[in-house]
């Protein structure tokens, strides 16, 4: 056998998996949404879509949360990143923030309602030391502490590797020029790690568009996301083809998202 | 006069379990080019990266300037360095690279502007301000490192490897216009590196060291002529080195014969080595040399020929001789007696720099 004939065998797979999974939805939601509730073949999900103050508002509402729970997750990582790429053990620390990311979403989740609930280990802690019961769970809060939660590995991990793949020699190079830690890390550090920072939001801020387990499970159903509209229309009112056009919504909001953070912004001039 | 500008009292560094340095003390004068050259894992870098200030000593005391500086952080001391991957900043252009210790020390704008252009002016570098980093050659990132450690006016400039990335011609050019630099600007220039022709020809003084301790330091002459034992003669340069003894002062056997020669001060009878270099032998015909040898092999060099050649006592002798010689033939070799160098066998330092000056002032006196 060739080595042409070798390769294309070796690609079937993932042509095949290609073809299953990724392009035969696609094409199945695109035909989806141009059929209405009745069956017809028809544009008014499109139009309903944009011209619905509700989808608009929800689609603003899941951009709003979203860019929340990216922008939460990018102040806790980068200062964890940075620290944790100059402690001894990094690969024990980056273990730790894979494991994790092992354990079902489902499970967190549900292990979440039992810390955060009115009888949980949080609540009775504020009743001893005289706050009181708090209504925790089924808040925008509680919904913006358990996405964070979830979301840190996949923000981190990139941050992680990014600033451990500077050239230790450029950091020793600011120190003998005159930089301080402080100075190193925003003039030298933060501008060579900005392309982690554009993989973790990538990795946090597309999927957070559409997180619909936790606003029910934890977000109380009070914060209604893409994510939740879609499985709505899918599994409650039925009505397929508004499903499936917010689908294409969110696929191309992500596209929108991908081309934004990958382009390298053009090089600025140094310094200050 | 001359002002001591580094010193080194008696600096042990160790990592973990191994000594990398011990206890080495020297002076470097204010306005000269020091060159340390070892193999890797000699102790060299440690010792810039001791002055730099990226490690600490951890046995005695570093002075810059008088003053120790064994607890002040690197971007404290007035010391700059150029490094082996030049390491300049990716994300930024020529300029901004040159700018940033000045940046650093929130000199004035306007201030900046005239130093980076000057500075860029000193590596010709002048109209590649705007450039990117990336793609630029390798001799151009050197002297863009060059420039943005020079801008800071350090009081001493360390050059770790700096040319050892380079091709043999730029690596040559380099070299000029490095020790005309440090000649004008008159700043303490240390250099490493394992490249003994690059020592030779930039430095004004020498620390030749093995396994974490100076052997040797001295003038390129002085270590080229008067090499203290085998190791350095072999680090530095090409050389014959036999064994022989000493018959008395000025008086040295080995090849199987007896030679007058400008050593003294070592017992008669002591095992020595003996180290000429190939450019001082001469062949000469069978009944003129001092004597005789069989030609071996010999190869073309260029400037001139390498021969081998090995005596009735099957010692092998190397002669640099722009004439040609015949393979297998016998030929005689001729030198001078002050070409002969006399090495001592575990002399200290110290030891044989006495000896010489006692020994060697009766001779020329």
């Amino acid at each position: 056998m060739n080595k042409k004939s070798t390769q294309s065998t070796m690609l079937f797979p993932y042509v095949l998996w290609l073809a299953l999974f990724v392009f035969a939805p696609l094409l199945l939601l695109i035909y989806q949404s141009l059929l209405n509730i009745d069956g017809q073949f028809t544009i008014e999900n499109i139009v309903t879509y944009f011209t619905s103050a509700t989808y608009i508002t929800m689609t603003i509402q899941s951009f709003i949360f979203a860019g929340f729970i990216t922008a939460v997750t990018l102040l806790v990582s980068y200062p964890a990143a940075y620290v944790l790429t100059r402690t001894e053990h990094k690969e024990l620390w980056r273990m730790l923030l894979i494991l994790p990311t092992w354990i079902n979403i489902l499970l967190k989740a549900y292990a979440f309602i039992g810390i955060l609930s009115q009888s949980g280990p949080v609540n009775e802690f504020l009743e001893t030391i005289g706050i009181g019961h708090q209504q925790i769970l089924f808040t925008n809060f509680s919904f913006i502490l358990v996405a964070t939660y979830i979301e840190l590995p996949f923000m981190m991990m990139p941050i992680m590797n990014a600033i451990n793949e500077i050239d230790p020699s450029l950091i020793k190079a600011s120190h003998d020029l005159g930089a301080n830690e402080w100075e190193t890390l925003r003039n030298i550090i933060i501008p060579l790690s900005m392309n982690g920072v554009r993989s973790g939001i990538q990795a946090v801020f597309i999927p957070s568009l559409s997180l619909f387990m936790l606003t029910r499970l934890i977000g109380g159903n009070r914060v209604i996301t893409l994510g939740t509209a879609i499985e709505q229309h899918f599994l409650v009112t039925q009505n397929w083809g508004m499903g499936s056009t917010i689908g294409i919504v969110l696929v191309v909001l992500m596209f929108i998202v991908m081309k934004l953070t990958n382009n390298t912004p053009t090089r600025k001039r140094g310094g200050r | 006069m001359t002002e001591t500008i580094v010193t080194f009292e008696k600096v042990r560094k160790e990592y973990d379990e191994s000594t990398v340095l011990k206890e080495v003390s020297f002076q470097l004068e204010k306005g000269k080019f020091y060159t340390l050259l070892g193999p890797s894992g000699c102790g060299k870098t440690t010792i810039l990266n001791l002055i730099a200030g990226f490690t600490e000593a951890t046995v005695g005391n570093v002075l810059i300037d008088g003053k120790k500086v064994n607890e002040i952080p690197a971007h404290k001391r007035k010391v700059n360095t150029v490094f082996q991957d030049y390491a300049l900043f990716p994300h930024m252009n020529v300029f901004d690279n040159v700018a940033f210790g000045l940046r650093m020390k929130k000199t004035p704008k306007a201030e900046i502007k005239t130093k980076v252009e000057e500075a860029l002016g000193m590596v010709r570098l002048k109209e590649f301000a705007n450039r990117s980093i990336v793609g630029m050659s390798g001799g151009q990132k050197q002297r863009v490192a060059i420039a943005r450690a020079l801008v800071n006016e350090p009081e001493v400039l360390l050059l770790d490897e700096p040319l050892s990335a380079l091709d043999l011609k730029l690596r040559t050019d380099m070299q000029y216009e490095l020790s005309e630099l440090q000649k004008r600007l008159g700043i303490t220039f240390l250099f490493v590196t394992h490249d003994q022709e690059e020592a030779l020809a930039m430095s004004d003084e020498i620390f030749v060291m093995q396994d974490g301790a100076i052997v040797q330091k001295g003038t390129p002459n002085d270590i080229y002529d008067e090499p203290l034992n085998r190791y350095v003669a072999e680090f530095i340069g090409e050389s014959n080195i036999v064994e022989g003894h000493m018959v008395s002062d000025y008086r040295v056997a080995f090849a199987g014969y007896e030679f007058d020669c400008i050593d003294g001060g070592i017992p008669s009878s002591e095992t020595i080595d003996v180290i000429i270099r190939p450019e001082d032998l001469e062949i000469t015909s069978a009944d003129k040399g001092k004597f005789v040898a069989k030609v071996d092999t010999q190869l073309f060099r260029g400037v001139h020929y390498e021969i081998i050649l090995y005596d009735q006592e099957g010692n092998e002798w190397m002669v640099h001789s722009t004439k040609k010689a015949k393979e297998g033939s016998t030929v005689g070799i001729d030198f001078d007696g002050a070409s002969i160098h006399v090495m001592r066998k575990n002399e200290s330092e110290a030891d044989f720099y006495k000896r010489l000056d006692t020994y060697t002032e009766i001779l020329e006196g």
